[in-house]
C-alpha cells in the first residue's frame, strides 16, 4: 500500500496485518504519519494504489454509504476524546445509540449505564465535558466508542497528555476491553514503556515502510539504528538532533542570518 | 443538557413573535380595508396619461375608498393606458356615466383614481368602460402650460399666434422624451 | 471587486470557493429530507439563531426607527409634509433598512457563533467522531443549523421591521407631534402588500446567503485555534458583502 500527498510520498511499499483478537501496537517517530495510517485504515483517506483489507473488505473501494456500514463494526478513540461538547456525558455515550437504532429510552438508558460503569463514570453521567478532566474525558469517549459493540477499537495516541494515575486506567481499561470481549485492538502511541506492557505485537513504522515488526521487548536490540534510537529512547541517531543548517562555526563568523 | 421545554417554549415565543410581526404589518400598515376577494367587479377605463398610478392605488368617491387598480397595461392601437379596476360589489350604483380621474392625496403623496357620480339612471356593471376621464396632471406639463402661456401672452404682442402654439408643441414634444428618460 | 480580492486572494481562489460553496449546499440540500425527520435539532437551531439574537435585533431595530424618525422629520419638514413620516420611514424599513440592517446583524451575531461553533467542532475531532461513529455531519450538524438560519432570519427581519416602525411612531408622534392619525393613514395608503413581500422575500435570501456563509466558513476551517478564528472574521466580512451586492440585485428585479 503507498499513500502520497501533493506528490509527497508518505507510505511507500507499506504493509503490515492486525491480527483479529489481539492488541497490536503501531509507533514511529513523530511525523511519520502513524495518524495518516488511521485515517487510511478508516476510509477516511485513499491510497494512491494498493488495498486496506478489513475482514476482506477492501475499505478504499467502498461507495459512501458501504463504508458507513463497515464504520459501525469500528470503534476510534481520539487523542482528545472529541467528545460533543454540546452535550453531557450521558448524552454523548447515548448518541451512536440514538443515531443508528430505535431503541427504546429505558434500554438506551441501561446501555448507557452499563458503558458508563465499566469506565468508572457512571457518576459523572450529568456532567458536560468541559467539566471532566483530560483522563476522564477519555474514559467517557471510550464508554461512547463501547456502546455499539465494535469489532475492532482504534486508539489514536491514548496516553498522550495524562497523569500516570489515568495512564493506568487507560492501559487496564484496554487490556480489559481485549481480554473480557475479544474486541481487536489498535494502539496508536509513542510511549514505548506502556505499550511494551500491553500489545501483543508492535510495528514501528519510520521512512514510510515497516521499520520492524514484532514483540516489542525483543525490538530493543535490534539492528536498525532507527528501530533502536525509538525503542531506547536515544536522543541522536537516524533522526538527528540538530535540524539541518549551515555549518556551525561558518554561520557564526560569517554575516548571514 | 438544556431543558428541552425552555428550548421549545423560548423558540415558540420567538416564531410566535415574527408571525405578529407580519400581522401588524399586513393588516395595520398596509392598506386592507377594501378586500378585493370579498366580491367586486371590474370596470376599465381609458386614460392618456396616468402619471405615477400603480396597481392597488385606491379607487374612491367623494373620499370613500370603493375599489383597488388591479392592472395597468397600455394599448398599442389607440395609444392609451388601460386601467383596470375592481369595485367592491356593495358599491353597485354608480352611474355608469361617471367620470373618471386621475388625483394625487397631497403633494407628496400617491395617486388614485377619483370617480364622480354621473346622472344615469343606469349603473356600472362588470366589464364596463368609464368612458368619460381626466388624465393625470403633470406637474412639468402644468409648469409648461404656464411658462407658454406667459410667453404667448408677450408674443402676441409682437409676432402671429400661429406660431406661438408651435413653440408649445415642441416644448411639450421635449417634455414628454425627458420624462421617458427619467423613468 | 478591490475587497473582493482581498478577501479571496485572487481570481482563481475565487472561483473555486464559489465552486466549494455550491457543491457544499448541494450536499447540505441533499441531507435536508433527513434532517427535516428530527425536528427537534432544527428548532434547537432555530433557538440558538433565533431567539438568542431576538434582543439585539430588537434594540437595533428601536435605535434605527428613532434614527430614521429623527432625520426623516428634519428632513420632511423643509417641506413642510411631516404627515409623510410614516409612509417615507415605513417604506425605507420594510424594503430596505430591515432585511439589510438585520442581515449584517444577524451575521455578526448568529453568522460568528455558527461558524466558531462548527469550527470548534472540526477543530477537536467531534465531526471526525461522527464521521467514525458512521454518523454524517452534514446531516446531524451543518443541516439543521443551516435550516435554522433560514427559518429565523425572515422571522428576525420582520421583528426588526415591526420595532423600527414602533421607533418611528415614538420619535415622530410622540416626541414631535407628528399628528397620529395622519402618520398611520398615511402610511396605510401607500404602503402594498408587495412592499411588504419584498422585505420577507429578501430575509429569506439573506438568511438563505449568510446560513450558507457560516456554515461553510465553519466546516471548512482551518483545525487550529487561529483558523477558527479566521473563519468567523471570513464569515462576517463575506456575509456583509455578499449581501449588500444581493440587495442591490434583489432591489433592481423588484423594484
Amino acid at each position: 500500500m503507498s499513500y502520497s500527498v501533493g506528490g509527497r510520498s508518505i507510505f511507500s511499499g507499506l504493509n503490515l496485518s492486525i491480527p483479529r483478537g489481539r492488541i497490536t501496537a503501531l509507533m514511529g517517530p513523530s511525523g511519520t504519519g502513524k495518524t495518516t495510517l488511521l485515517r487510511l485504515m478508516t476510509g477516511q483517506l485513499k491510497p494512491t494504489s494498493g488495498q486496506i483489507l478489513f475482514d476482506g473488505i477492501d475499505v478504499s473501494a467502498l461507495k459512501t454509504r458501504e463504508l458507513y456500514a463497515l464504520r459501525r463494526r469500528m470503534g476510534m478513540l481520539f487523542q482528545n476524546g472529541a467528545l460533543l461538547t454540546d452535550m453531557d456525558v450521558f448524552e454523548n455515550v447515548a448518541f451512536p445509540l440514538r443515531e443508528h437504532t430505535d431503541l427504546p429510552e429505558p434500554l438506551i438508558r441501561n446501555i448507557v449505564l452499563t458503558k458508563l460503569q465499566a469506565v468508572g463514570l457512571r457518576g459523572a453521567a450529568r456532567l458536560m465535558p468541559s467539566e471532566l478532566s483530560g483522563g476522564m474525558n477519555r474514559r467517557v469517549a471510550l464508554a461512547r466508542t463501547m456502546a455499539t459493540d465494535p469489532e475492532v477499537l482504534i486508539y489514536d495516541e491514548p496516553f498522550t497528555g495524562l497523569d500516570p494515575i489515568s495512564m493506568g486506567m487507560i492501559v487496564r481499561l484496554v487490556r480489559h476491553m481485549n481480554n473480557a470481549l475479544g474486541i481487536t485492538s489498535i494502539v496508536v502511541s509513542h510511549d514505548v514503556k506502556e505499550l511494551s506492557e500491553l500489545s501483543d505485537t508492535s510495528y514501528i513504522i519510520a521512512g514510510g515502510k515497516v521499520a520492524a515488526s514484532g514483540e516489542l521487548k525483543d525490538l530493543k536490540g535490534h539492528q536498525s539504528d532507527i528501530v533502536n534510537q525509538f525503542v531506547n529512547g536515544l536522543p541522536d541517531g537516524p533522526v538527528p538532533f540538530h535540524y539541518p543548517a549551515a555549518d556551525y562555526y561558518q554561520q557564526l563568523l560569517g554575516t548571514e542570518a | 443538557m438544556r431543558s428541552t421545554r425552555t428550548v421549545e417554549l423560548s423558540t415558540g415565543l420567538f416564531v410566535l413573535l415574527g408571525f405578529a410581526a407580519l400581522f401588524f404589518m399586513v393588516t395595520q400598515i398596509t392598506n386592507r380595508e377594501l378586500s378585493v376577494n370579498g366580491g367586486s367587479y371590474e370596470v376599465t377605463a381609458m386614460f392618456e396619461n396616468i402619471g405615477s398610478l400603480r396597481p392597488g392605488a385606491a379607487v374612491s368617491m367623494a373620499g370613500v375608498t370603493v375599489g383597488r387598480v388591479d392592472t395597468i397595461t397600455f394599448d398599442q392601437n389607440v395609444y392609451k393606458a388601460v386601467v383596470k379596476m375592481r369595485i367592491a360589489s356593495n358599491y353597485n350604483r354608480i352611474p355608469n356615466d361617471s367620470d373618471a380621474a386621475i388625483m394625487t392625496s397631497g403633494l407628496l403623496g400617491g395617486q388614485y383614481v377619483g370617480i364622480t357620480a354621473g346622472g344615469s339612471e343606469e349603473y356600472l356593471k362588470s366589464g364596463d368602460r368609464i368612458e368619460l376621464v381626466q388624465d393625470a396632471l403633470v406637474l412639468e406639463n402644468l409648469i409648461n402650460q404656464l411658462v407658454a402661456s406667459f410667453m404667448g401672452r408677450r408674443d402676441e404682442q409682437n409676432d402671429s399666434g400661429a406660431e406661438t402654439s408651435d413653440d408649445n408643441q415642441s416644448g411639450e414634444g421635449a417634455q414628454s422624451k425627458t420624462e421617458e428618460a427619467k423613468q | 471587486m478591490k475587497l473582493l480580492r482581498e478577501v479571496t486572494g485572487n481570481a482563481g481562489d475565487f472561483a473555486a470557493t464559489v465552486g466549494g460553496v455550491t457543491l457544499f449546499l448541494g450536499r447540505i440540500l441533499g441531507q435536508t429530507p433527513r434532517a427535516l425527520l428530527r425536528p427537534s435539532l432544527i428548532i434547537e437551531q432555530v433557538h440558538n439563531t433565533g431567539a438568542l439574537s431576538l434582543v439585539i435585533i430588537m434594540t437595533c431595530g428601536l435605535f434605527v426607527g428613532a434614527v430614521l424618525g429623527l432625520q426623516g422629520y428634519n428632513l420632511l419638514l423643509r417641506f413642510g409634509s411631516e404627515d409623510a413620516l410614516g409612509t417615507a420611514a415605513a417604506l425605507a424599513l420594510i424594503r430596505e433598512l430591515g432585511p439589510v440592517v438585520t442581515a449584517l446583524l444577524f451575521s455578526g451575531r448568529a453568522g460568528t457563533a455558527l461558524a466558531s461553533e462548527i469550527g470548534l467542532m472540526r477543530a477537536t475531532d467531534q465531526l471526525t467522531a461522527m464521521e467514525m461513529m458512521a454518523v454524517d455531519p452534514i446531516r446531524r450538524v451543518v443541516a439543521p443549523r443551516f435550516i435554522g438560519g433560514v427559518i429565523a432570519m425572515p422571522l428576525l427581519t420582520l421583528i426588526f421591521i415591526a420595532i423600527g416602525i414602533f421607533g418611528v411612531q415614538v420619535v415622530g408622534v410622540q416626541m414631535f407631534g407628528v399628528d397620529s392619525a395622519n402618520f398611520w393613514s398615511q402610511m396605510r395608503s401607500s404602503v402594498a402588500l408587495d412592499d411588504i413581500a419584498e422585505g420577507a422575500i429578501k430575509g429569506v435570501v439573506f438568511g438563505f446567503a449568510c446560513s450558507l456563509i457560516a456554515v461553510y466558513e465553519g466546516y471548512t476551517a482551518v483545525p487550529t485555534a487561529e483558523g477558527v478564528g479566521r473563519a468567523t472574521t471570513r464569515t462576517v466580512v463575506i456575509s456583509a458583502v455578499l449581501t449588500l451586492m444581493l440587495d442591490y440585485m434583489l432591489t433592481a428585479v423588484m423594484l
